[in-house]
């Protein structure tokens, strides 16, 4: 873009911008949105934190559909991962050996820390399924391979329960005869440990293939 | 202007930062960047909206969350599309009609 | 009956393709059996959803057992339950097709992806929930984007980029949008905001952003620019998909925020967006004449088509129902025959080994079906009776000459003639003896017969209009606000 254009194209934005601002500062106040009818609500959730409960229960729905755009985007990775030449990293670095060595236990017992805080405090499933991934990431810094050596296929067979439980359980509740993901009141807070649990694994092993690898189940190579 | 409307102008600021960037650079990986940026600047209008009142609404919260995850997976396969655009084409810019 | 009701339910729509899709990515055989079966299904589906609205009314789905605005609703009417109809039709043809299109490689990659893309255009159509869409808009979005990807040519990868880009920078307005509304109001379901008073200038930003992403997503002019290099350089299934499909989950969810969320305001930008259609419909066309490649010219043909959504959308204000009922027969109508026209034209490309229109020879003694399917599709999309197309146009015609809107009535003529220059320009060298320039390869019986049912399904629109009307206007979805039947 020429000077004369970027010029132009940034004096409109800053206009758009200011115009944005002042509609921001005219939003009402409405008096803390749902808050407080997710607190209301928060008991009967099965857990303890606002957000898990929104994300798990309330609008577990859309968190559904978020694992499945994680399972899409691999699906389409895959289908674009032909004759790319993977850069050769140096990894033949002591320091890094040497603190990979030590952050990967640290992180994957984080990682299921997290898992099992978010029914109290901020944390969750994608929360530990990113550290999770973020181990993966780290370990293919140090050793490019050592997934394809050791654990490729269960990984790759780890990739479909976080959305194949999330949807049993919300068929579940259906049989049981409730809505879809109406889940029983009682054990609310089990379902969502369980959903939660498959999903960090899903995660985690989607976030990291998109990094480090390609699937290549179903016997095709 | 209280805390909260401050962070939403931030957010606000981001996104057409980010929209510039978009508009103006014609390497690829800037532009990817660019909608995350955009994409970080709505998350953090939603975000700081949600403070308005002494209470925290936790809704746009888990909206956020929602929303950074389909960010991630769009951007990694951005990213692949890249790769191969660039192993195809020899340049990782988009030549060819239309600009945007 | 009462074995298979519980049965029928609008979750089903979502967990089938989605159950499908996981399959076609862990076996590694028989994925494209797989993938018809479950279209089949899934077509089976809305076909018993159809036939209970139409005993028992709308129904609503509260995911969770919680409700709007504390959870997410899903809601069928007979505007969803027709958007899920063409779907659910169009992909059976495509999915057919498909089989006998892909090779063993290519299909392990395209079954997966295209059975998510149905999964989420169905999850989408049933959705009241601003945030849920912009999930399902993704999900749209990048599963379209892998396919016209997956080609993997030059031109392929380059059109997806500049897709996948245009279609981010259009979810990241929308969501904007919805963040401005959600803390305006306290809600992302619809009707809720629909029905809360929001000061106006944060409405009218609000409306402006979505509105520019979903126009971005809809390839309205100039928004389009991403549309016919995308369009016409997938593989044709993928191709057809696209026209058909894809470019209608935009210009349906802004359907349903012009009635539910923002009416009035709508209203005042109604002559800009009819004028933009009107551009859209002369120039795409124009466009069409100029291409020296089949394909390409069946993407322009997109481009204008969907013109028209737009152009009549200044009749709708004062003609209500009936031009809304009319559009969406345009978009069906062109759904069925765009999709045909693709696959044909991924007919002759196999065929000939390429698609230059001037070198296309006698297809239509070695391949009649496909030529059948050309014609057949190019007269709905020409508006020639009996059709869809010409249903649809007829009906807004009528609605433009009532209310003295000469400048859309003219441009539906016009437009329906520079579409009967393309359509010929693509017809009469099929027909024409040209020298044959290299061996032609045989087409499977599949890809010829699905593109001719669906063409056959665009002229059959014509004499089921008003079974078709009738089915929209169930739960009266063009009337703001009524959720209390139920």
């Amino acid at each position: 873009m020429t000077g004369m254009l970027r010029w132009a194209f940034a004096g409109l934005l800053a206009l758009l911008a200011v115009g944005l601002v002042s509609v921001v500062l005219q939003i009402p106040e409405i008096g803390g949105g749902l808050r407080s009818q997710v607190m209301a609500q928060l008991p009967e959730s099965g857990v303890d934190h606002a957000v898990t409960a929104v994300l798990l229960n309330f609008r577990g729905y859309d968190t559904f559909l978020e694992l499945v755009v994680l399972l899409l985007a691999l699906f389409g990775a895959w289908g674009l991962s032909d004759s790319i030449d993977e850069a050769q990293l140096d990894t033949d670095i002591a320091v890094l050996t040497e603190l990979v060595a030590f952050l990967v236990p640290v992180l994957i017992l984080v990682a299921a820390y997290l898992l099992w805080v978010g029914a109290y405090s901020p944390g969750g499933a994608f929360q530990g399924g990113a550290v999770l991934a973020g181990a993966g990431v780290l370990l293919s810094l140090c050793d490019p391979g050592w997934r394809s050596r050791r654990i490729e296929r269960t990984a790759e067979l780890l990739l479909v329960p976080g959305v194949l439980v999330f949807l049993l359980v919300g068929l579940g509740s259906m049989l049981l005869g409730g809505q879809f993901l109406e889940y029983p009141k009682d054990i609310a807070g089990s379902l969502i440990l369980l959903i939660e649990a498959f999903a960090m694994l899903s995660i985690a092993v989607t976030l990291h293939t998109l990094f480090a690898g390609t699937p290549r189940v179903g016997g095709d190579r | 202007m209280t805390p909260a409307q401050l962070y939403a102008l931030v957010g606000i600021g981001l996104f057409f930062v980010g929209l510039y960037a978009l508009g103006v650079r014609r390497h690829l990986l800037p532009r990817i960047l660019a909608l995350n940026i955009m994409g970080s600047g709505v998350f953090v209008v939603l975000v700081a909206l949600a403070r308005r009142s002494s209470e925290v609404d936790p809704v746009p919260h888990a909206m956020v969350i929602t929303g950074i995850v389909v960010a991630v997976s769009a951007t990694a396969l951005a990213l692949r599309l890249m790769l191969r655009v660039a192993h195809a084409t020899g340049s990782a810019q988009l030549t060819d009609t239309g600009d945007d | 009956m009462s074995i298979v009701s519980p049965l029928v339910q609008p979750v089903l729509l979502i967990a089938l393709p989605l159950v499908g899709s996981i399959m076609a990515f862990l076996l590694s055989s028989r994925r494209a059996t797989v993938g018809v079966a479950v279209v089949a299904g899934n077509l089976g589906l809305v076909g018993g959803l159809i036939g209970r609205l139409c005993a028992t009314g709308p129904w609503q789905h509260s995911v969770g057992g919680w409700g709007a605005p504390l959870g997410i609703d899903l809601y069928l009417d007979g505007l969803s339950a027709t958007m899920l109809a063409m779907t659910a039709l169009v992909s059976l043809g495509i999915s057919a097709y498909s089989a006998a299109y892909f090779s063993a490689t290519a299909a392990r990659h395209f079954w997966p992806l295209w059975l998510l893309l149905l999964a989420a255009m169905n999850a989408l159509f049933l959705s009241r929930d601003l945030f849920n869409l912009y999930v399902t808009l993704e999900l749209v979005g990048i599963a379209a984007v892998a396919l016209t990807a997956m080609r993997g040519q030059r031109d392929a990868l380059v059109a997806a980029m500049r897709y996948l880009l245009t279609t981010l920078l259009g979810s990241m307005s929308y969501l904007l949008g919805v963040a401005l509304l959600y803390h305006s109001v306290g809600s992302v379901d619809m009707v809720l905001i629909g029905e809360t008073p929001v000061p106006p200038p944060v409405a009218a930003a609000a409306f402006a952003l979505m509105a520019v992403g979903l126009l971005l997503k809809t390839a309205l002019f100039p928004f389009h620019f991403w549309l016919p290099g995308a369009h016409s350089s997938a593989s044709a299934p993928v191709s057809a998909a696209l026209s058909a499909l894809v470019v209608k989950v935009g210009f349906y969810i802004l359907l349903r925020l012009w009635i539910e969320v923002f009416p009035a305001l709508a209203d005042e930008i109604a002559g800009l967006l009819g004028f933009l259609g009107g551009v859209a419909v002369l120039w795409g066309s124009l466009q069409a004449i100029l291409q020296q490649r089949a394909k390409m010219l069946v993407a322009y043909s997109t481009v204008a088509q969907l013109g028209y959504f737009f152009l009549a959308l200044p009749l709708v204000a004062a003609g209500g129902s009936r031009v809304w009922g009319a559009i969406v027969l345009l978009v069906l109508a062109h759904a069925l025959a765009k999709a045909a026209m693709f696959m044909a034209a991924g007919n002759l490309l196999a065929f000939a080994g390429h698609d230059r229109i001037r070198d296309l020879d006698r297809v239509v003694q070695r391949m009649p079906l496909t030529a059948a399917a050309l014609g057949l599709a190019g007269v709905s999309i020409m508006g020639l009776p009996p059709s869809g197309g010409f249903s649809g146009k007829w009906l807004l015609l009528q609605a433009s000459l009532e209310q003295g809107n000469w400048p859309i009535a003219l441009v539906l003529l016009l437009g329906g003639v520079l579409a009967a220059v393309y359509v010929f320009k693509l017809l009469e060298h099929i027909f024409t003896s040209g020298t044959p320039t290299g061996e032609p390869r045989a087409v499977a019986r599949t890809m010829e017969w699905a593109p001719l049912m669906l063409a056959i399904g665009a002229i059959a629109l014509g004499f089921l209009t008003t079974t078709v009307l009738d089915l929209l206007a169930v739960g009266e979805p063009f009337v703001p606000g009524r959720r209390d039947d139920y």
